[in-house]
């Protein structure tokens, strides 16, 4: 690799979190008038070295380039002068402000006198240039726009131009949102930008897009580059295959009919689970499966009493956020769900806790010699196990799954897998949302979501990689 | 949309519901005089409302204005007026101060409640040490500041209308105003940008500093004495009004013409309890109960914006 | 020996060296005049001072954000209603701490019920309700300063062996405060809220109810203290609850519990309220101003929370 032409240049890079790699020895290189496609699964470290790149976060070892020369302490105001630029998964505008004053947000340079005109001048031709023909106001507040009007907005602000050049802007997932129409207008300007001399660094799970758009393919496991080299010997089987999982036939359990009886179902009637059904939500991300799933969970339990709270159990996906309570123990985490059963006259039991504990550390393999130590002192694979504890062992006949498999590893989730047919086949009904077509493609049924709504439902033969997703995209094309 | 925009007019809506009545109880505060009196005691309220909403801007609470402008009142009335370099000297350091506040909630993540809390018993502890008993005296300039009778325009409204353009021009217009609003708003992304977010607190608790100062030597100006505990139901006032003005507590949305007519709809409403011969038992009674109202209409037009499908 | 460094790990046991190093000073200080009288008013103020510290820390506990600040206002009117309605008549003492208990219950659930239904912080909530609670007990009150009857009177100021009674009363409360918070499933679920509302509520913790009877128990307490407040003090007057406001929620803080929830013990407001009241004696010997008083609470306050609070920036 021509290494004094690159934009930026990282060797031997490494980054620890506690006793997880998430970076493991990296050489990353971008020269410009490159598109580099970064794939790899959830947890290889795509996001890392995305937050390296950045100047978010500091390497503990290896070396960071800008043109060649060697950058002592890189930081985000040093990246955005070497002109790299990044274009976040979630929302990271303000939505209290509106367009243009996010414009004066992201961009420093943009001067003192009269910057609320030139910065409305720049994104109105910014935005015309890489969404033609769209009818985005940029004097609306940002928390008035539509998921993909927003990320319109972030896009065409990272490419925006005003003193120093922009040379490598990072797109981490930019069409996870946006309809079909839309991303190959995006694509067609990346591709003009490209050629122009610019550089990208193209992330996205839609891998027929990262083959389409990428001149370099970069794949990340478990925090190491396996493959870099040149798109064209890729197809989407091969690139699969380099990053690592099983491509396997659909392993599909024994389908059960809807002859059971409804066993939970929303209140407008829009869905609904079955006894011993194994229900899935699919679609892109964030377009309302979460919001769905704790709808379930609220209508069906109790703010104000516990009583009927045993009835449904949920699994969070972002455990930060929905899941963990960082300063408890790993058994008060797990024992929280049904504690009203360990209960006795008010009191809690505690040898009965303790005991169920152990019960659980062994039948799930939680990775602790003390169901007593933090449940930060575990990773977040084995987080997760405690919070799948937490759901499977209370009685509840019906359990919520959010996405849960994010940042676990293999063999974790093929023994959850197991145990998830195991308790369906005794009758208990889960419904699952999950980003993975492997693991949509175990369900019974399937809901597929599109902008905060329920756009399809397939059931057994129908649910397939293709349904799906022409199924994601229909909303929001029509 | 519509009930976006009734949210936004809420607070005028209020003051002017507020004044007819007043009006019409009492007619002869239709003038010149009255109108001034009304208002008069807004002013300083006005002002450290401003300068709490640049606190709520960045998603925090102070609790120790009341306190502060009692301090600062008990400066004004005191080194101010004898000698007023050291004077000055003393309300520059009281501004950097509330900018170390700032500093040290962000850096040490500290819940702002409780370092504000506590604050307010340094100010208050100050205030005592400078003038252990009321007294004191307004700086001349200061009282002639709120004593001065402009044609046509009461000095009241002048300044209210005045404060309100000066707040509205730095945090809806200015750069700086956008980034304290975005730090309230997403701070991640401001951070992300390359913006310092201390420097950006340090200059939003600065700035509230240096806007309760004024509120502390015009409330001199009206009062022309002071004592240590002036101005305590500031805290209250000030957050009353921001709240009655539109702001929110979290998330950078606020508005400083919104706090200005919050600040000058709660001074009202005592007024108009007098009139109504309602014992001044009530009075700050009265202050709850309108806050408590208003935030229920909130919460009914919110309720109607979501029952329209927005 | 093995215990001995296990105590020093309590997150309370700082607040005991504070109040022995204060207590001891002072004593040196006046050569060793009026030890044990010292000893005794520090543990009859800082009763009070513990009975609204276990509210304010249980609402505390319910995670940022979480506070109370009508504790002042709900002391005045509870006292009020209850010596005006007992009238100085020693016969009534039962219905008129009941009286004091109804006004914490009505505070408590008026609070909630603005947060809830109003969606507003609690800091809000609790301080708008306080103006009303504040004016309703003006109103009621009119500058006098009413008288309570006798019976209290005693109680509240004689001892049991050297202890007076209302540290008795609130030592008992403080230990049953302590089972239900680190015993009870109640006071599980506390602890799970404040640590993060979300998930506890995504866990099957009946989050509203938990936090309604927090406020609740809060109003309550501080109704309870307010009610031998003014017993103690000859009567019910309107700035009686002031300074507990910050008292209570600084007991909390230097007691050990954390800000942001979550995490509390009982065993600190204890010593945090001894110290308080110790520091202000000390200074008081010293022969410093009111003006220097004030302004070390608060510094001690802020330099507490600056050293014990950074911890917790988890989110």
């Amino acid at each position: 690799m021509p290494s004094e032409k690159s934009v930026i240049a990282l060797d031997g890079a490494r980054k620890h979190f506690g006793a997880v790699r998430a970076l493991d020895g990296v050489d990353f290189h971008v020269a410009p008038g490159e598109c580099i496609g970064l794939v790899g699964h959830n947890g290889a470290g795509k996001s890392t070295l995305v937050n390296i790149l950045n100047g978010g976060l500091s390497l503990d070892e290896g070396t960071i380039r800008i043109s060649g020369e060697p950058v002592d302490a890189y930081s985000v105001s040093r990246a955005r002068q070497a002109g790299v630029r990044c274009v976040f998964q979630e929302l990271s505008l303000c939505p209290n402000l509106t367009i243009v004053e996010n414009v004066r947000i992201a961009h420093r340079d943009l001067g003192r006198s009269a910057w609320r005109k030139n910065a409305e001048t720049l994104i109105r031709d910014q935005l015309g240039k890489v969404f033609p023909g769209h009818t985005i106001r940029t004097s609306e507040l940002v928390g008035n726009l539509s998921i993909a009007e927003r990320q319109m907005v972030e896009i065409a602000i990272a490419f925006l131009e005003i003193s120093n050049p922009v040379k490598l802007v990072i797109l981490d997932e930019p069409t996870s949102s946006l309809d079909a129409v839309l991303a190959n207008k995006m694509l067609a300007y990346v591709r003009q930008f490209v050629a122009e001399g610019g550089a990208v660094v193209f992330i996205s799970h839609i891998l027929d897009e990262v083959l389409e758009i990428a001149d370099r393919i970069f794949v990340m496991k478990d925090g190491k580059a396996v493959v870099d080299s040149t798109a064209s010997k890729f197809d989407v089987a091969s690139l699969v295959q380099a990053m690592g999982s099983v491509v396997r036939e659909n392993e599909r359990r024994d389908t059960t009919t809807n002859a059971g009886e409804v066993a939970i179902a929303l209140r407008n009637g829009s869905l609904q689970a079955h006894r011993g059904e194994i229900v899935g939500l699919a679609g892109l991300s964030g377009h309302g499966q979460t919001d769905a799933l704790v709808r379930l969970y609220l209508e069906n339990t109790g703010d104000w009493r516990s009583h009927r709270n045993n009835q449904v159990a949920f699994v969070a996906g972002d455990r930060s956020v929905d899941g963990v309570l960082p300063l408890w123990s790993i058994l008060r985490n797990m024992s929280l769900t049904l504690l009203p059963d360990l209960t006795r006259r008010f009191f809690v039991d505690v040898a009965r806790e303790r005991e169920l504990g152990k019960l659980w550390r062994e039948r799930i393999a939680i990775r602790t010699d003390d169901m007593q130590n933090d449940i930060l002192s575990l990773s977040g694979g084995n987080q997760q196990k405690v919070l799948f504890a937490r759901a499977l062992a209370s009685p509840a006949p019906v359990v919520l799954m959010d996405d849960p498999m994010r940042g676990v590893d293999v063999g974790t989730k093929q023994d959850v897998y197991s145990m998830l047919r195991e308790e369906a086949g005794k009758g208990r009904t889960f419904i699952w949302y999950s980003t993975e077509m492997d693991e949509v493609r175990q369900c019974d049924r399937v809901y597929v979501f599109s902008e905060g709504a329920i756009a399809a439902e397939f059931a057994g033969e129908d649910v397939t990689e293709e349904n799906i997703i022409r199924a994601s995209f229909k909303e929001a094309a029509a | 949309m519509t009930s976006d925009r009734l949210r936004q007019l809420l607070p005028a809506f209020s003051l002017a519901v507020l004044l007819i009545s007043v009006f019409y109880i009492q007619p002869r505060t239709m003038s010149y005089l009255g109108l001034n009196l009304l208002f008069n005691l807004a002013v300083p309220i006005a002002l450290a409302t401003i300068a709490q909403m640049l606190i709520i801007a960045v998603n925090d609470l102070d609790l120790s204005m009341g306190a502060f402008v009692s301090f600062v009142a008990c400066v004004a009335a005191t080194y101010l007026r004898d000698t007023p370099l050291l004077g000055v000297l003393i309300l520059a350091g009281a501004i950097g101060v509330y900018a170390l506040v700032g500093i040290l909630i962000y850096v040490r993540n500290l819940p702002a409640i409780v370092v504000t809390l506590g604050m307010s018993f340094v100010w208050g502890g100050l205030a005592v040490l400078i003038l252990p008993s009321p007294g004191g005296a307004a700086p001349d300039w200061a009282r002639w500041l709120m004593k001065t009778k402009p044609p046509g325009i009461p000095m009241a409204i002048v300044a209210s209308i005045l404060i309100a353009g000066i707040a509205h021009f730095l945090v809806m217009r200015s750069s700086f105003g956008v980034v304290i609003r975005g730090v309230g708003g997403n701070e991640r992304s401001v951070e992300r940008a390359g913006w310092s977010i201390l420097w950006v607190r340090a200059a939003a608790y600065a700035s509230a500093g240096f806007f309760a100062v004024l509120a502390g030597i015009l409330l001199v100006g009206l009062t022309t004495a002071a004592d240590a505990n002036i101005a305590l139901r500031y805290t209250l006032l000030s957050i009353a009004g921001v709240i009655l003005g539109g702001g929110e507590f979290t998330g950078g949305r606020v508005s400083p013409i919104g706090a200005v007519i919050g600040a000058l709809t709660l001074t009202l409403a005592g007024s108009f309890l007098s009139f109504l011969r309602i014992s001044s038992d009530w009075q700050i009674g009265a202050q709850g109960a309108i806050l408590i109202i208003v935030l229920a209409l909130r919460v009914l037009l919110n309720r109607s914006k979501q029952g329209a499908g927005d | 020996m093995n215990n001995v460094t296990l105590l020093f790990h309590k997150p309370w046991i700082w607040s005991f060296i504070a109040v022995l190093s204060a207590w001891v000073a002072t004593i040196i200080f006046t050569g060793g005049l009026g030890g044990a009288g010292l000893a005794q008013a520090a543990l009859t103020f800082a009763a009070f001072s513990v009975i609204v510290g276990i509210g304010q820390m249980f609402v505390i506990t319910l995670g940022p954000g979480n506070i109370d600040l009508s504790i002042p206002a709900t002391m005045t009117l509870s006292a009020t209603l209850a010596l005006k309605f007992m009238n100085t008549d020693g016969a009534l003492v039962l219905p008129g701490l009941l009286i004091a208990l109804g006004v914490g219950l009505a505070v408590g659930t008026a609070n909630f019920g603005l947060i809830k239904l109003l969606k507003i912080p609690p800091i809000i909530a609790t301080l708008s309700s306080s103006f009303l609670i504040q004016s309703t007990a003006i109103w009621s009150n009119r500058g006098l300063r009413i008288k309570p009857p006798e019976v209290l009177t005693d109680f509240t100021t004689s001892s049991v062996l050297g202890v007076p009674n209302v540290a008795l009363l609130s030592f008992v409360l403080a230990v049953a405060a302590y089972f239900i918070l680190m015993r009870s499933l109640f006071g599980r679920w506390v602890l799970a809220i404040g640590q993060n509302m979300r998930a506890a509520r995504l866990a099957g913790v009946p989050v509203d109810g938990v936090r309604f009877s927090t406020y609740v128990l809060c109003g309550v307490l501080a109704a309870v203290a307010g009610f031998f407040l003014a017993s103690f003090s000859g009567g019910a007057a309107l700035n009686m609850g002031t300074e507990y406001l910050l008292t209570s929620i600084a007991v909390v803080v230097i007691g050990g519990s954390s800000v942001a929830g979550g995490n509390s013990n009982v065993p600190g407001i204890w010593g945090a309220s001894l110290f308080l009241f110790l520091v202000v004696s000390m200074l008081n010997t010293f022969g410093v101003g009111a003006g220097v008083r004030l302004i070390m609470t608060g510094l001690i306050i802020i330099a507490v929370i600056t050293l014990a609070g950074g911890r917790k920036s988890m989110k």
